[in-house]
């Protein structure tokens, strides 16, 4: 299991980012983390894979665990060793690079029967890659973009994967199309942390959900309980009985989840 | 004709294929690191002396104390990156280029102390003999210059392209941070840049020492040479380096050869400033260089 206990970072050595944040990834599972921009899911990702420190990050209290083993005090390319992959948000592939090689580079610290593997896989569940291995990544489509970053978090192997906003800036066709692909990935047995804007996809295949704000876990439970919770209904999802909130409801939902938390 | 191609274009190619090895030096460490390295020419005077000591104080074939010098230098622009460098990361640029400055000093000192006054050869097989090419009667030195510094720019290419620690280098030189979420170790990518441009600089300081004067630790200053070879080129492009490396050799020769005759008026030592008066031309004309990438800012 991946856990997360107690967590708190901060930036710069005074900006507090997270605040006492517990969460908890089963194996095999898929876990979602909603929240709104700037409510600090980006920056947990980082304190679980060892960037933190690339941006002047540092866990200050809590810890990060998988199988019960602290990972948080490792850096990045252990972290990757130890089974955690990541898709970052944004996608951030190598665009001068061949598909191919984005995908080996993803299998850097893999031997090679990993890398061949790995390969194999990542072919097999997006052919379309297949079929354009040797040329530029950069001019990939956005969400074939998408799907080599995912490939590429792919080819180490590993047994959790976090992604980062994998719908962002995608069209809903695609959307759908990167949804059936985390559930094929998790079927395979590779369990996944996916942090999303878009609530209602995320919950739809989650089994378990948080939801983060300014740093804080305000809520977590059930997937299918938070799919019917009024709160993320009508916060996260945008389906409230009353159009047009007035600012003492988002104030009255706000004092709310402080006492929640 | 037969001057052109000898005194001309051979050794025009000859050294500018020195300059393009320091190039390539330059390019890998700012490619790697976003640092330009000032120490350059320490290195390559350094690997001079080095290739000196093994080879007519030791004894080693001559080879042998090429290849032991380069791997000496390499160790040493490894060590210097990892105390002097490192601790720069994430620093702005400009300061991370100011500390090569004072590594410059450092290890110029150090070489100027173990050259000391003298001149030193580098015990080099080639000395004056001359071979035919193409009927014409050329120096051997610069054949073994461009054959040399070509089939070491040659196994760099195929190292980065190929290799997987050269795809984990250009991965890095891309996206640091999404290189280390791979599995990279960036630092050890970082000192690898350097082990390699330092053995490439070690490589040039062998070659600039088989000229007929010899060497002194002065002859470090050759290596400033490669700076508008690397503008020229474009501080981000191997290709560049190597291409603009070449055209400042021939244009530098060229000049030395035909300006005493054709442009007396301009005075003595007027190829000395060509690769200067290039880099300007380039500079106004394409400021990122011929083939380095073009900014884009979005506004």
């Amino acid at each position: 299991m991946l856990a997360v206990n107690n967590l708190d970072v901060v930036y710069e050595d005074v900006i507090l980012v997270l605040k006492n944040v517990t969460l908890e990834v089963p194996a095999g599972a898929i876990v979602a983390l909603l929240g709104a921009n700037g409510a600090g899911k980006t920056t947990l990702l980082r304190a679980v894979t060892g960037l933190l420190d690339v941006h002047r990050g540092a866990v200050t209290r809590g810890s990060v665990t998988l199988d019960g083993q602290p990972l948080h005090h490792l850096d990045a390319p252990r972290t990757v060793a130890a089974g955690i992959g990541q898709v970052m948000e944004g996608r951030r592939i190598f665009t001068d690079l061949t598909v191919d090689e984005n995908l080996r580079i993803g299998g850097h610290a893999a031997d090679r029967a990993t890398v061949a593997a790995g390969l194999d896989r990542a072919y097999s569940l997006f052919p379309v890659l297949a079929d354009r291995r040797q040329q530029p990544a950069g001019y990939l489509s956005g969400g074939e973009q998408q799907m080599l970053a995912i490939g590429r978090a792919l080819m180490s192997q590993p047994a959790y994967l976090l992604l980062d906003e994998p719908s962002l800036g995608l069209a809903p066709r695609l959307v759908q199309h990167i949804k059936e692909l985390i559930v094929e990935i998790n079927r395979q047995g590779t369990a996944i942390l996916l942090v999303e804007q878009n609530a209602s996809m995320a919950l739809s295949i989650a089994s378990h959900g948080y939801v983060l704000e300014t740093g804080k876990v305000v809520m977590d439970g059930a997937a299918a309980e938070l799919l019917a919770n009024d709160d993320i209904r009508e916060f996260y999802l945008g389906l409230s009985e009353e159009r047009d909130l007035s600012f003492r409801d988002v104030k009255h939902y706000r004092r709310r989840k402080r006492w929640l938390s | 004709m037969t001057e052109l191609i000898s005194s001309g274009l051979v050794r025009g190619l000859g050294i500018g294929s020195t300059y393009a090895l320091l190039a390539v030096g330059f390019v890998i460490i700012y490619r790697a690191t976003g640092v330009i390295n000032f120490a350059q020419p320490a290195l390559m005077i350094l690997g001079a002396y080095a290739t000196s000591v093994l080879a007519t104080g030791a004894g080693l074939p001559f080879p042998v104390a090429v290849l032991a010098a380069m791997a000496v230098l390499a160790a040493v622009g490894m060590a210097t990156e990892r105390v002097a460098l490192r601790p720069m990361v994430g620093r702005q640029p400009f300061a991370a280029a100011m500390v090569t400055v004072g590594v410059l000093t450092v290890l110029f000192v150090v070489a100027h102390r173990l050259i000391g006054t003298q001149v030193r050869t580098v015990g080099d097989p080639w000395g004056l003999q001359r071979a035919e090419l193409f009927g014409v009667s050329v120096a051997q030195v610069d054949l073994a210059k461009i054959v040399v510094s070509m089939v070491a720019i040659g196994a760099v290419g195929l190292f980065l392209a190929r290799s997987r620690l050269g795809l984990a280098m250009r991965a890095t030189s891309m996206d640091q941070e999404v290189a280390l979420a791979q599995g990279v170790d960036v630092g050890r990518m970082f000192s690898l840049a350097w082990g390699i441009s330092a053995a490439l600089a070690a490589l040039a300081g062998m070659l600039i020492g088989t000229s007929a004067g010899g060497f002194e630790a002065i002859t470090a200053l050759v290596a400033l040479k490669a700076l508008p070879v690397v503008i020229v080129g474009g501080l981000d492009s191997i290709k560049g380096a190597v291409y603009a490396g070449l055209l400042i050799g021939v244009a530098e020769a060229l000049t030395r050869l035909y300006q005493p005759r054709y442009a007396e008026w301009l005075g003595a030592n007027v190829d000395v400033v060509v690769p200067y008066v290039i880099m300007i031309v380039v500079l106004v004309v394409r400021p990122y260089g011929l083939f380095g990438t073009r900014e884009v800012e979005r506004v």
